[in-house]
């Protein structure tokens, strides 16, 4: 187990969230959420289901529109410079959707033409994220055909075909097995000092892996923002669990 | 202008890919058939033109494209690839205008495919075969006219049932608009409205092109329509797209 000390204070901040607020009706999903992701970090975006972990992410993929607050990647605002902002954003949205009729290829060929690729660069970039994702092998398949674990992968492939500086992840392990997961990290271990990366997961045991950094967010709020090692002192117990428990269920600690 | 394009091309092979094409292209051109042969008496009438074919085109389009056009935004919906496109870096009005024009380039193929009457009516006679592109270009710009919104009820909604309920419903109305039932009673009853109904209605402005009449009046119409729904299209994609 890794565990990195964020030392990335003179680095760029990539990622400025801004006092994010998503109300739908009377119900608050993402209460006045602010943080920073500078590059070389990997952030850990922790807590449980309907947390407001996804609805965050949208909104900083500028797929969500904010009730109030603001997002920024890279100095673009995901709202009044939408294009701009997800230009350098490489996004793997909740469930890693894709066109189900379309081959691995296709879609990872179509992505790229979408971004601006063409000729030998396009296929250059989509061989790349191939030989990330390690999905050379069923490239030629249609993606409805695959398991989850390899879906999971192909949504992973279209986030890092323009190598972007800012990664944003929504589970980017789910549904995968062991190896898969020790794949990815190390994947994500070595893209982490030139990036700004957001992960969220429910696996703990990811955060001390690969975080440099964790936000637990509870209720729609951040309870939590600092290094797995921080906030492991946390609980006498000296076990991110426990500390998760107590953060995000008060009466259970 | 390059990004719509990919959009519309990743759309148009998606039909292809499923059985979507297929169906809509046999079901089209049998009814459109159909109702020609039997309804308009194709070779009863002993003249060399396509009028009967035009006069049911608008009809079977209408409740043929609505079809189409329901499971535009809600299939992206129900995948979650909205969110996946729209988080790409394309404006909501280039996804917007990549499928509408997938859509249109579609019915454009299941028009051309009627090229038959086009043959026998040479065959059988000498007709005008300028009235008929005219004919066709007017079918293209009514297809384009139903599928502009079909595809923004297909945006307001995720149910695709109230979405195709919701596009034969417009469309028919501006379809009868001019149907001098309709404007008759209109005309009596609110002469303003009888006016405005009849310069809104669909079906007039078509028959000039089966007359062999291109005005530019028509197409800014048709144009206008089109703009007008795709328009709407982008701002309920906008509001709706993460419900």
């Amino acid at each position: 187990m890794t565990t990195r000390v964020a030392d990335a204070s003179d680095q760029p901040a990539l990622i400025e969230i801004e006092n994010l607020t998503k109300r739908f009706g009377a119900f608050t999903a993402v209460d006045n959420v602010s943080f920073t992701v500078r590059r070389g970090e990997v952030l850990g975006f922790l807590g449980p289901n309907g947390a407001g972990k996804s609805t965050t992410m949208r909104m900083l993929a500028g797929f969500m529109i904010p009730t109030a607050g603001t997002a920024r990647i890279q100095g673009h605002d995901v709202q009044t410079d939408s294009v701009a902002a997800r230009r350098v954003l490489g996004f793997l949205p909740e469930g890693a959707p894709t066109y189900p009729e379309m081959s691995v290829e296709g879609f990872l060929r179509f992505c790229a033409r979408v971004r601006g690729f063409s000729g030998t660069e396009l296929t250059d970039r989509v061989d790349h994220a191939l030989g990330l994702t390690t999905l050379q092998a069923v490239r030629l398949q249609p993606v409805e055909t695959l398991s989850k674990g390899f879906k999971r992968r192909v949504g992973l492939a279209q986030a890092l075909l323009h190598d972007p500086p800012v990664l944003v992840l929504d589970e980017p392990t789910d549904g995968l097995d062991p190896n898969q997961k020790h794949e990815v990290r190390g994947l994500i271990e070595r893209m982490a000092p030139d990036k700004a990366i957001v992960i969220s997961t429910h696996i703990l045991e990811e955060v001390d892996a690969v975080c440099s950094r964790a936000i637990i967010i509870a209720g729609g709020r951040v309870v939590a923002d600092a290094t797995p090692a921080e906030l492991e002192r946390l609980h006498p117990s000296g076990r991110l669990e426990d500390v998760f428990r107590s953060l995000t269920m008060p009466e259970a600690a | 202008m390059s990004k719509v394009l990919v959009v519309a091309e990743r759309e148009l092979r998606g039909y292809f890919a499923t059985p979507v094409a297929t169906v809509f292209i046999v079901i089209f051109l049998v009814l459109q058939g159909a109702l020609t042969f039997n309804l308009g008496g194709f070779f009863d009438r002993g003249q060399a033109d396509l009028n009967p074919f035009f006069t049911f085109i608008p009809w079977v389009f209408l409740l043929l494209i609505p079809a189409i056009t329901m499971r535009l935004w809600a299939e992206e919906r129900r995948l979650g690839t909205i969110e996946l496109l729209l988080t790409l870096p394309i404006t909501q009005g280039q996804a917007v205008l990549g499928k509408f024009l997938a859509a249109w380039a579609f019915c454009a193929i299941a028009l051309a495919l009627t090229f038959p009457f086009v043959i026998a009516v040479n065959i059988l006679g000498a007709p005008d075969n300028g009235v008929i592109a005219s004919g066709y270009v007017g079918c293209l710009l009514v297809a384009g006219a139903f599928l502009s919104v079909g595809a923004a009820m297909s945006a307001l909604t995720r149910n695709q049932v109230i979405a195709f309920v919701l596009a034969v419903a417009i469309c028919f109305v501006f379809a009868v608009a001019s149907n001098p039932i309709v404007n008759d009673f209109l005309s009596n009853s609110i002469p303003a409205l009888g006016e405005f109904a009849r310069r809104l209605a669909v079906i007039d402005r078509f028959t000039d092109f089966t007359r062999g009449i291109v005005s530019l009046r028509d197409v800014i119409y048709f144009s206008t329509f089109i703009g007008f729904f795709l328009f709407l299209n982008t701002v309920l994609v906008d509001q709706r797209k993460a419900d």
